[in-house]
């Protein structure tokens, strides 16, 4: 069932990329005209506009291919992406190894215009293409006793040189609760501005959670386990005082590191104004109701 | 067997001549570099990086690029200086004409590290003082920016002689705040990362090169 969630810009609203980098460098120019002035420029412009593929493409966290922003771009091609299958198990009624060419054959790709919010308080806006996870999950047949879904990326030491380092206990896994991974937001996204995903952004099939910092948007999936217990997600198993199983976005709780009150949107150069971050990243609408009467605090 | 190890010594004792011939070489050359010259190789890297952060060669992310690659300059020159004083001892290379250009380097990247944080990156105040406060990365790292100030501030020919043997204890600080500076890159990681913890252990290493006892280095310097 896709297209549950619509975004309140139609899909020609997405500019097309060279007329928006262009426009872009003309906003450039202007602004470093007037440094100061164009601060509440900027502040007033409300409207979604996407980041360049540039932007999304060039930085990234991947920590399988290093820690450096620029890493996952320059070594993530080694991944072999093809061919790719998906193992769905646990509780579900036909589990088994799905290849990425059946899957899509079953799926409806749509695009997602969503904003993007790192942990590290940085934050970009990207087309997706995608299909909502619950046309997947419900492809395996999701049984009453499942609670949570677990994920976890391909761990592949020769062709992710990052692995080679235990910066994360590696493979990489994440987690959602069953409510939260069937909610119409969450997809698993296939492609940006309408291409296939880059390697680095996750290729060839990642989970994208519009109201969760980034990490929780696991890239590279191969494995997808329905159970009834919280499974285990790999920055809260490097250090849970900072990351939580939830990590909703949340202006309100800090990273004990740094505050989370303000993000800096990708692309604004030297001289780029933060500006102030969404509770649930300005979807607070579509998805509070999941946490009513959660002490957000506690469950970060 | 006898003549063969003779050999063998006599040998080795050449390729120590050489290498002592060398060093007294290199630092000929070292006396004849005037002090000026390496202020101006040291600083400039500092405009190279405003000008890729300014036209993208920081990459699409350039505010904390710039900070990060100030930061790595500010404790590379901070080891570097830490070397100066073993580099003499263990090696006999003479680097103390330039300790202090490499200190009052270090002081500046620190000083624009610290700049382009306020500024650029954090940008509101309430934050700021909210981030001294609150992170313990930060305090660490402005603790050691400030213990460099009253350094800066004494290096130069008048305070040396005015301080007098006051100065050398003065400057021992220096250790102090290498030690908060590594700590610094050290808390501020994500995950496990090896490359903050090679500066924290040069840092430390240096450190403990300066606990060898004196004799234990002389009878190595004659021999």
């Amino acid at each position: 069932m896709a297209f549950r969630w619509t975004n309140d810009l139609r899909p020609e609203d997405v500019t097309p990329e060279a007329v928006f980098m262009n426009r872009r460098q003309l906003i450039g120019g202007l602004a470093a005209g007037t440094i100061l002035g164009s601060a509440g420029m900027a502040q007033a412009q409300e409207a979604l506009e996407p980041n360049s593929w540039e932007d999304i493409t060039t930085y990234c966290n991947f920590y399988e291919f290093g820690t450096g922003k620029d890493d996952p771009a320059k070594y993530a091609s080694s991944l072999v992406t093809d061919p790719w299958s998906v193992t769905i198990d646990g509780l579900v009624d036909r589990p088994g190894d799905y290849s990425l060419g059946d899957i899509l054959s079953q799926m409806t790709v749509e695009e997602r215009l969503y904003r993007f919010r790192c942990v590290e308080a940085w934050s970009m806006v990207v087309p997706w293409n995608g299909f909502e996870l619950a046309d997947l999950l419900e492809l395996a047949g999701v049984q009453s006793g499942a609670k949570y879904v677990a994920f976890e990326t391909a761990y592949r030491p020769k062709e992710m040189p990052g692995t080679l380092f235990p910066v994360l206990d590696w493979p990489y896994v994440e987690g959602l609760r069953l409510d939260e991974a069937m909610h119409p937001l969450t997809i698993m996204a296939t492609g940006l501005y309408g291409k296939p995903l880059p390697n680095q952004n996750g290729a060839p099939l990642r989970l994208v959670v519009p109201w969760k910092y980034g990490f929780k948007s696991i890239k590279s999936v191969v494995k997808i386990t329905l159970t009834d217990t919280q499974p285990p997600t790999s920055w809260n198993k490097a250090n849970p005082r900072e990351y939580g199983f939830y990590s909703n976005v949340n202006p309100n709780v800090d990273h004990p590191r740094w505050s989370q009150a303000s993000e800096r949107a990708i692309g604004g150069g030297l001289f780029a104004r933060r500006k102030p971050t969404l509770m649930y990243n300005g979807y607070e609408e579509e998805v509070a109701g999941l946490y009513e009467g959660m002490d957000l605090s506690k469950n970060f | 067997m006898k003549a063969w190890i003779c050999r063998k010594t006599s040998k080795s004792d050449a390729i120590r001549k050489e290498l002592l011939f060398m060093i007294d070489q290199i630092n000929a050359t070292l006396r004849r570099i005037p002090t000026w010259l390496v202020y101006v190789l040291l600083s400039l890297p500092a405009p190279y990086f405003l000008y890729l952060g300014a036209t993208g060669g920081l990459g699409v992310e350039p505010i904390n690029a710039l900070e990060r690659k100030l930061g790595e300059v500010a404790l590379q020159l901070i080891v570097f200086g830490l070397t100066v004083t073993p580099l003499k001892r263990w090696a006999g290379l003479n680097l103390q004409k330039f300790r202090r250009a490499i200190g009052i380097m270090a002081f500046a990247y620190v000083a624009m590290h610290l700049l382009v944080w306020l500024v650029l990156d954090v940008q509101i105040l309430s934050q700021i003082f909210a981030d001294l406060v609150k992170r313990p990365y930060i305090t660490v790292g402005l603790a050691g920016f400030l213990l460099l100030v009253p350094l800066a501030l004494t290096s130069n020919n008048v305070s040396v002689k005015k301080l007098g043997p006051k100065w050398r204890v003065l400057h021992r600080l220096t250790y102090v705040a290498a030690i908060l500076g590594a700590a610094h890159y050290v808390m501020l990681a994500k995950g496990f990362q090896v490359e903050p913890l090679i500066y924290l252990g040069l840092v430390l290493g240096l450190l403990a090169l300066r606990r060898v006892p004196k004799s234990k280095s002389r009878r190595r310097a004659v021999a």
